[in-house]
């Protein structure tokens, strides 16, 4: 594969990514699965490159999730993006920072459509002045939190503490990537890089030293649909999904997967241990999973934040193998261990990927 | 007999060249003006043609030689840089400083190939072992063994029609009509170089429009053995081994399908060329949607433009076979002398 040669596709889909002063808007899902992630990102924003970014209690959720499961009309969809953009507008930003990416499709969505329809915009103003006696500017930019992180690699290099680098061995770590469907195969041009190569993760991960493995179902959805995963009689579909790129990933040996989407990075993480389970099939060395991490986390990691502040223990596949070949500091026997040592309880399984098949056991 | 009138063609492909040597024997004063240093445009690249197999440099050849008997002028690597209009002469300032004067002009810069490098999903330029038709025409006619990057003999060879052509995505609806029979007489060449490999056609569908293009479509299936599969590719990968997994739907059967290639030709279809706009912008010709030139009326009035004086000849006005390029260069040449002889009303 010419590497070099994406450079090119990369320069058609340079997208504009402001310097500060961001409106977040959280996922609904994030907290609870990766609860490090958004705060990670806040404070790397903050703390570490000095910019001015507003975390509002007032807004909600985009209803991505009610809408993609056809529970919600369009009409009702692009009110409560008008809302978040009215409480943006009211606390004087314009430049939304999307945490999800299904989220940062729907606003895409929202805003192409009210290019295309001024008249949906109209609806929009119309609905939302009814129901809540607020008003809005269209936002200058939506951009991806995951752009921002990219916007910013080179200033977080910079004060880089771990690399991406087997300590032991010093070569680069292998890293595959994994870009929720909705970053940018709606609409190329509002993803790093496009659609087809996007740059948005690789950029991050060779900025702070690792090799990035393009793999043959790099492109494949992990499965996250909505409308598959929410009705349990349908979820063999995202499982074959995701099985079907850890199948395709785990010849190149990758010592991490990364990703940009809520969805994706809970897929990725816990359908390992499902696979496992059904299958007793594991994709890491000894019978270990293949840590998967936010694009948060990995930033979060490479500038020296403790793993466990990161929420790394949350994770379904242990991320201790990547920790050790990276060579970060830390305590374990502070992983489940909150906020002023308040213990978090363990998991039932000590080991997630003890795999409860005879022929697995055999291993 | 010779004529006081004189005749600017722009482009010196095969279009050009024959409505230059046929105005000259005709008696006119004409100069064909080629930007690059050879004439025969885009059928030097060519090995052969379809659908009987003729080596393509024999079109090449035969139209040098009327080159070579010096009846028009030809000004290589010359190109058009201003155009001005008095008391109905053109008058036409090359790059090279020479200013031309012109009773008529004829347009015959010809197409582009649509860049593969677009069609991003297929991988072109990034992949190993993607290559497009034109590369393959080049690998044929040097003469060079099928390899792939690795040096080895593919053992299955996917070949991707309309690339380019017929997509929304990439901007041409067109259809660029040579590309169907370019892929089964590819895919026939290839399967006589590789005898033990397996040859898959993906088509939308397949327009054996021409003389005989059916029987060389039957051949291909009946004789050669290839397969021919009805479904666009949705993307290619490439494996570890630089092999290529590709996916697509094959919509006779209504399922997905998904298998390994050690190569994939990409056919790429016919676009307006860069020089063909700029013509556009230069002369204030009408162009096509599409961005072909536009000719006065399809069925009457194929060679004129939307200029009085500007005529149109081959593929400048959209896509075309060899031996249809020259017929509408033929009859762009009669069109012309009639016109110059009040013949035209």
């Amino acid at each position: 594969m010419k590497h070099q040669a994406k450079a090119r596709i990369w320069a058609d889909y340079q997208k504009q990514i402001p310097d500060d002063r961001f409106y977040y808007l959280r996922s609904c899902i994030r907290q609870n699965l990766f609860p490090g992630s958004e705060q990670a990102f806040l404070r790397i924003l903050r703390n570490e490159l000095g910019k001015a970014i507003f975390d509002d209690p007032a807004h909600t959720t985009c209803a991505g999730i009610a809408y993609h499961s056809d529970l919600l009309p369009f009409e009702t969809l692009q009110t409560i993006a008008a809302r978040q953009f009215a409480l943006m507008t009211g606390a004087g930003y314009q430049h939304a920072a999307v945490s999800c990416v299904t989220s940062f499709g729907i606003y895409s969505e929202i805003l192409e459509t009210w290019k295309e329809f001024p008249e949906e915009e109209a609806k929009a103003r119309e609905l939302l002045w009814k129901a809540t006696g607020r008003e809005f500017e269209v936002p200058k930019s939506v951009v991806h939190c995951s752009d921002i992180i990219y916007h910013f690699k080179d200033r977080i290099a910079a004060r880089q503490k771990y690399f991406l680098r087997n300590r032991e061995t010093g070569k680069p770590l292998n890293l595959v990537e994994h870009i929720g469907c909705h970053y940018s195969k709606m609409f190329p041009g509002k993803g790093v890089g496009g659609a087809e190569f996007s740059c948005v993760l690789s950029g991050m991960v060779e900025a702070w030293g690792g090799h990035v493995v393009d793999y043959p179902e790099r492109r494949h959805c992990c499965g996250f649909g909505f409308r598959q995963y929410l009705i349990m009689a349908n979820r063999g579909y995202p499982v074959s999904n995701s099985r079907k790129k850890f199948e395709s990933m785990e010849p190149y040996r990758p010592d991490a997967i990364i990703c940009n989407c809520p969805g994706c990075t809970m897929f990725l993480d816990k359908w390992q241990y499902v696979i496992g389970e059904m299958e007793g099939k594991t994709y890491g060395p000894e019978r270990s999973g293949i840590p998967v991490l936010t694009y948060e986390e990995l930033a979060g990691l490479v500038l020296g934040y403790d793993p466990w502040d990161l929420g790394l223990q949350m994770h379904q596949v242990d991320c201790e193998p990547l920790l050790q070949k990276m060579g970060v500091a830390c305590d374990p026997s502070m992983k489940y261990k909150g906020v002023n040592g308040k213990n978090l309880g363990r998991p039932a399984l000590p080991a997630c990927f003890r795999v409860n098949k005879p022929e697995a056991a055999s291993l | 007999m010779k004529q006081q009138k004189k005749i600017v063609t722009i482009g010196g492909g095969i279009a050009g060249t024959e409505v230059s040597s046929i105005l000259a024997g005709l008696g006119y004063e004409v100069t064909m003006l080629e930007k690059t240093n050879q004439t025969g445009g885009k059928l030097n690249q060519w090995n052969h043609l379809f659908p009987n197999g003729r080596d393509a440099g024999d079109i090449t050849d035969f139209l040098r030689q009327k080159i070579a008997m010096q009846t028009f002028r030809v000004l290589k690597t010359t190109s058009v840089g201003g155009v001005t209009r008095r008391n109905g002469l053109f008058e036409i300032n090359t790059n090279t400083g020479e200013a031309l004067e012109a009773n008529a002009v004829v347009i015959s810069t010809g197409f582009d190939l649509f860049d593969a490098t677009r069609k991003e999903e297929y991988g072109y330029s990034i992949y190993e072992n993607v290559i497009t038709s034109a590369d393959l025409e080049e690998i044929l006619r040097r003469g060079h063994p099928l390899a792939t990057s690795r040096g080895t003999k593919p053992r299955r060879v996917a070949f991707i029609h309309c690339v380019g052509s017929r997509d929304e995505k990439s901007g041409h609806h067109h259809c660029s009509r040579v590309c169907c029979v370019t892929g089964v007489k590819q895919a026939i060449e290839t399967a006589k170089q590789l005898p033990d490999a397996e040859i898959f056609c993906f088509y939308m569908d397949l327009r054996m429009f021409g003389l005989s293009y059916e029987s060389l479509y039957r051949e291909a299936q009946e004789k050669y053995n290839i397969q021919f599969i009805r479904g666009r590719l949705s993307e290619a990968s490439e494996n570890q081994d630089e092999s290529l997994l590709i996916k697509a739907e094959d919509t006779l059967s209504g399922r997905p399908l998904k298998m390994n290639v050690d190569l994939m030709v990409l056919l790429v279809g016919m676009i307006p060329g860069k020089e063909t706009s700029r013509m556009a912008e230069l002369f204030g010709l009408e162009r096509e949607p599409n961005g072909f030139l536009r000719i006065a009326d399809p069925h009457l009035d194929r060679n004129r433009s939307s200029v009085k004086g500007v005529f149109l000849a081959g593929t400048c006005t959209g896509p075309m076979t060899v031996d249809e390029t020259l017929e509408h260069a033929r009859s762009a040449a009669i069109d012309i002398h009639h016109d110059l002889q009040g013949m035209n009303s």
